[in-house]
């Protein structure tokens, strides 16, 4: 009746999972009851729930990520402790079979649930109003995209308390994740759920290409569009290029373990080394689609706060696209010790080496920006620093590991680890920082608190420092990654070091929590009230904070890139009065309930397929047929703004007629 | 001056990039190019996994053994008319011809049907004979490739019923007309796959 | 100007340099202990021709790489505090945002690092490549490696030997290796001693080693392989010529038999506990476990 499912899924025998389970359980109760008790389910259904507003998306995108944040950490804060008591004959408090599970959902959710969503929120959040354009080229798609995230991210969740998680590593390789060796539900779990978000980032991908390429205010063509726009074209880029890969990857691993297939197994002619070139194949570009809007973030940063357009300009749009294409030929770093033989590690250690030229030009040109600038110490400004101390390091230990030699010696120890963590942290952990403090007072309508965010910042960087410089000297001392305990005691005080680090770092998030707390209980000191706390350059700060649904009641006209800061330099100049346009209706698009009840049936039929419940699946197979055919049918996708309510906000906003 | 300002002085037509958001009409289609070009590069995944395993036969059948090249044959030449009957059926739907666009979409879809169960008697065949995709490698690669295709197919085909009805309820609306530009994208598309599968697995045992 | 309250505006960064003094300190002692500290085991300190000529290898990609990485770390932090705004000592260039030369000196100093590195990686690739022969002149010792669950197996075909868990070799004699896996995919890695390499079941991967001198060097899998990864450890005794030669004779004298049924008792999963070693050998058996029949009768997990 219910396939695999019964009580004994439930860990009942398990402290520390059953408390987790219950503080989470607990909370999520009292927040669904305030927002009962205080009324407030139709304004989040309305606003929030079924809105297709890009602005809006992006922002759960990034509460998403934020919460995620939180359990990846938690995870980690479980590695860490456990490593640092674990030395000697000492095994700690965490055994084999719940330790293989922590770190393997450490690296899957910080990839597919944290980082992911940051990214894609920023993108969704900031592209449409920095392109001048109303909205992405499909917002329901967009809210489809979100949903089926978050369907993701409730089947890994559930996880924890129904069943099992993978314990396989973040990657699963098989023969481990087949079902020979993994024969319980936790590789299941972990397929399901990324076949559910890995659908909804490919539509983003679709979506957000299209936006870039194909809607754009008149007069922006490639050479007039931001650079962090740039950045996300290459990132989409990918994402449309690299995620069917892992699609059609999981399904051979799904159909290899549902139905008997010999894709990856031992026998009958499967071969593992298959799996691993073509989730490495997906697995490079995927770095490069969480790194390249961090680069994209940092290029308007320094440019903005140095008070300078950016340096070298169409260099860093060549480099930008040259490590798209480069991160394709490169994947076989991620194994030079399977045997592939001299000449084919040479030719992927030295096309793995080949990146590092255009991201080392990068480098050079936000260098160059700051040169004869006036740099306004802000936050962000305080990441960007941080970042390119940090993420060169995490470049060089990169460059040295893609000497296969050197890689022999170093693969998959503690230096991996931290080289990667090196880059990641560095780059996209800090560059999502930067890009959420500078972006917030846009779409909020007030700034956070400077003091705390520097605080936040020297949390995170002195933290990485400390959890993460011991890993690169354990890993030379021979350390090897995803060590439940070790006999070596020289190795504790390293590892005591690294606990403290990541202590630090989780003071930086619980003042990421209090930054925000305060800041909303200031913000009417903090008020942006003129639209453009920064004195920014691209169009995002042309518009209210928070813009109105539509944006821009008029496209905006483009001629050049930073084309807000030239229009400030004009005004007040005979040019700068601009032509006085009347407004005319616009439409923008309806609410719409496709997204969440989507998700829902995909959670429904994912947690189905998981225990073997093929009723359940049926059913929802069935709900997403019916959900389609009702999209199909809407004819009402869009609502009239009239002419007289954008005139009415303008006034209001203080806008001048026909403004921007 | 702007420089669409500039080129409109000079006579030329502005270049497209420059003349701001595109109709929704072209939006439309080219998400729909980057869905389908998505699509292929799941299957050059599993053309790729083919290609490695289609020696894989762990003592079993071969391709050689198993493929019919006049079944086959017969498959592709109903692929093949069905693209051009729903060529003719979005020449149809363009000029907003109902009875036309039944017509033609009628042929197509019976077309798609006659391919799917020319497949599925394929398969069956080869499963009541032992050589199930569980029976080695080569066998999983073969149904999985050749499957996902049939299985587009058939999405294909209830596409098509949702599409005509959609006609009958709705009429030639913009929304249609570009649902049904989609549609016959993804199926020539799935034809030129077709052609790749028809290449590498069936031509291929050949050699 | 635009408007913006007091406390985002620009806020000085001299109270950050006094203390980030002190912090620097305090980073560059505790690095180089811990420096200091790795050096003296594991991979900078290897004792094997393969393990000496690979950290070559890393320091000197590290200094090519530190010569550059330390000045743009400097240029940062320098031109960051050198041009912020309260600054007015600075030059400023508001409008500078193109210098051809630059372009060609930025482009070319990571080309021509990758250029140098991109030459130690094909020589060293080729020179370190596993499979290739040492250049020692001894007649090399065959080993074959079968990693299982969770546990090291250690054949020795010429000698008609086995042992579980310890590798003992002599030393100064180059080890040609051959490894396979029973179920899943392990890493066989002594980082005393270089290189290591996958094993993978129904494959046979291949590797050369040498232990220069006498000791005793850890052994581990590096790859991920289940719930006894972490005490998947082995030691690798290397001897002196004559030990190691008394050490086959005893095992031959005093070792347990390793036929089929006994090696299937290995492949059922376990965790490591002890050593063991095998006077008689069945014969082939290395090479029944790489191929493809044996792969379909090994036990599985969980059941």
């Amino acid at each position: 009746m219910f396939g695999r499912l019964s009580w004994a899924a439930i860990p009942f025998d398990q402290p520390v999972v059953m408390i987790a389970s219950g503080t989470v359980g607990f909370i999520i109760f009292c927040v669904l009851a305030l927002v009962t008790v205080k009324g407030w389910w139709p304004y989040l259904w309305r606003e929030w729930i079924t809105s297709v507003d890009h602005k809006r998306i992006g922002v759960m995108y990034i509460g998403l990520a934020l919460l995620m944040l939180v359990r990846g950490f938690s995870d980690a804060m479980l590695m860490r402790s456990q490593l640092a008591l674990a030395a000697g004959h000492a095994q700690g408090y965490l055994p084999p079979e719940h330790y293989d599970q922590i770190f393997s959902a450490h690296g899957t959710i910080m990839i597919f649930f944290v980082a992911m969503p940051f990214v894609i929120g920023l993108m969704n959040f900031v592209l449409p109003l920095q392109l001048g354009v109303r909205d992405v080229a499909f917002p329901v798609l967009n809210s489809i995209g979100l949903w089926l995230s978050a369907a993701g991210v409730l089947l890994v969740n559930v996880s924890l308390v129904v069943g099992e998680f993978a314990r396989t590593g973040w990657l699963a390789y098989p023969p481990l994740s087949e079902v020979a060796y993994s024969p319980g539900v936790g590789v299941d779990y972990y397929l399901w759920s990324l076949q559910i978000s890995g659908l909804g980032t490919l539509l983003s991908g679709i979506n957000l290409t299209t936006t870039i390429l194909k809607l754009r205010a008149p007069g922006m063509g490639y050479r007039q569009m931001p650079i962090f726009c740039w950045t996300a074209l290459a990132s989409n880029l990918l994402i449309v290029a690299a995620f069917p890969i892992l699609t059609a990857t999981f399904a051979m691993l799904l159909l290899d373990r549902y139905a008997g297939f010999h894709f990856f197994t031992n026998e009958l002619g499967g071969n593992p080394m298959m799996y691993v070139n073509l989730i490495w194949c997906w697995g490079h570009p995927e770095v490069y689609i969480l790194v390249l809007p961090a680069f994209g973030v940092f290029s308007e940063v320094v440019a903005t706060f140095s008070g300078k357009p950016l340096f070298g300009r169409r260099s860093m749009v060549m480099a930008t696209m040259g490590i798209c294409v480069l991160s394709f030929m490169v994947w076989l770093h991620h194994f030079f010790t399977m045997g592939a033989g001299a000449d084919v590690n040479a030719f992927f250690g030295i096309a793995t080496m080949l990146i590092a030229v255009p991201t080392g030009v990068k480098i050079f040109n936000w260098l160059f920006t700051f040169y004869g600038g006036r740099i306004r110490f802000t936050t962000p400004v305080y990441w960007a620093v941080g970042f390119m101390v940090t993420f060169v390091i995490g470049g060089m230990t990169g460059v040295l590991l893609a000497i296969p030699p050197a890689d022999f010696v170093l693969h998959n120890s503690l230096f991996l680890i931290a080289h990667f963590h090196n880059v990641i942290i560095g780059g996209v952990v800090f560059g999502v920082m930067a890009g959420i403090t500078y972006w917030f007072p846009k779409a909020f309508g007030f700034t956070l608190n400077e003091r705390l965010g520097k605080s936040v910042f020297w949390c995170w960087f002195f933290g990485f420092y400390l959890a993460f410089m011991p890993l690169y000297v354990l890993g030379l001392m021979g350390a090897t990654r995803r060590m439940q305990h070790y006999s070596n005691t020289h190795w504790q005080p390293l590892m005591l070091v690294a606990l403290a680090g990541a202590v630090l770092i989780l003071l930086g998030i619980a003042l990421t929590v209090v930054q925000i707390a305060v800041s909303i209980r200031h913000r009417e000191l903090n008020r942006d009230v003129t639209g453009d706390p920064w004195n920014g350059r691209t169009l995002e700060w042309s518009t209210p904070s928070p813009p109105p649904a539509w944006n821009f009641s008029h496209l905006p006209q483009v001629d050049r890139p930073d084309v807000f800061w030239a229009m400030k330099q004009r005004r007040g100049t005979a040019q700068g009065r601009g032509v006085n346009r009347t407004n005319e209706t616009i439409h923008v698009p309806r609410n719409n309930p496709t997204g969440f009840f989507l998700a829902f049936f995909a959670v429904l039929l994912g947690f189905s397929l998981i225990w073997r419940i093929w009723w359940g699946a049926g059913l929802g197979l069935l709900g997403v047929l019916v959900v389609c055919l009702m999209q199909a049918w809407r004819t009402d996708g869009e609502i009239e703004v009239p002419a007289e309510k954008l005139a009415a906000y303008e006034q209001l906003h203080g806008l001048k007629e026909g403004a921007v | 001056m702007s420089a669409a300002e500039q080129t409109l002085e000079r006579g030329d037509a502005v270049p497209l990039s420059l003349r701001g958001p595109a109709p929704t009409r072209v939006v439309a289609g080219y998400g729909f190019w980057l869905f389908l070009l998505s699509d292929i590069i799941i299957f050059a995944a599993l053309f790729a996994a083919y290609a490695v395993l289609s020696g894989e036969t762990a003592g079993g059948p071969t391709a050689a053994d198993l493929f019919d090249k006049r079944h086959v044959l017969i498959e592709t030449a109903c692929l093949l008319a069905s693209s051009v009957t729903c060529g003719f059926g979005s020449l149809a739907v363009q000029g907003g011809n109902r009875n036309s666009t039944y017509f033609w979409m009628a042929i197509t879809f019976i077309l798609g049907v006659t391919f799917l169960s020319l497949e599925v008697s394929e398969f069956s065949h080869m499963l009541g004979i032992g050589a199930g995709p569980s029976r080695s490698a080569f066998l999983s690669a073969f149904f999985t490739l050749v499957g996902t295709h049939g299985l587009h197919v058939t999405m294909g085909l209830c596409w098509l019923i949702v599409m005509l009805l959609q006609v009958a309820t709705l009429g030639f609306q913009p929304m249609v007309s570009r649902r049904f530009f989609c549609f016959a994208l993804f199926w020539h598309a799935l034809d030129i796959v077709w052609i790749g599968v028809f290449t590498i697995v069936y031509l291929g045992a050949h050699l | 100007m635009h408007a913006a309250s007091p406390d985002r505006m620009s806020a000085e960064v001299t109270p950050y340099r006094s203390t980030s003094a002190k912090w620097l300190r305090a980073i560059l002692v505790t690095s180089s202990v811990a420096l200091m500290t790795s050096c003296s085991e594991g991979v900078l300190d290897p004792h094997g021709p393969v393990g000496k000529a690979e950290r070559v290898i890393l320091y000197d990609a590290t200094a090519i790489m530190l010569a550059v990485i330390i000045p743009v770390i400097v240029l940062t932090l320098v031109f960051a505090w050198w041009f912020r705004a309260r600054n007015s000592q600075a030059r400023h260039r508001p409008d500078w945002e193109y210098s051809g030369r630059i372009e060609m000196i930025i482009w070319s100093i990571p080309a021509l690092i990758i250029l140098f590195l991109g030459g130690i990686a094909w020589t060293g690739s080729h020179d370190l490549d596993p499979p290739a022969p040492l250049a020692d002149a001894a007649a090399p010792l065959d080993i074959e490696v079968i990693s299982l669950d969770w546990r090291w197996l250690f054949i020795y075909p010429h000698e008609g030997i086995a042992s579980l868990n310890r590798l003992v070799v002599p030393a100064g004699v180059p080890l040609r290796f051959r490894l396979t896996s029973t179920t899943v995919m392990n890493s066989f890695f002594v980082p005393q001693l270089g290189s290591q390499i996958y094993t993978m079941p129904n494959m046979v991967t291949r590797l050369n080693l040498e232990a220069d001198q006498p000791g005793t060097f850890e052994g581990l899998s590096a790859q991920f392989s289940g719930d006894g990864f972490s005490d998947m450890r082995f030691d690798l005794v290397s001897t002196e010529a004559q030990a190691f030669k008394d050490w086959v004779n005893t095992a031959k004298t005093q070792g347990g038999v390793l036929d089929a049924s006994t090696f299937e008792e290995l492949t059922k999963p376990a965790k490591a506990e002890g050593t063991q070693t095998y006077g008689q050998v069945s014969e082939g058996l290395f090479d029944r476990v790489s191929s493809r029949s044996m792969a379909a009768v090994s036990p599985q997990r969980g059941q």
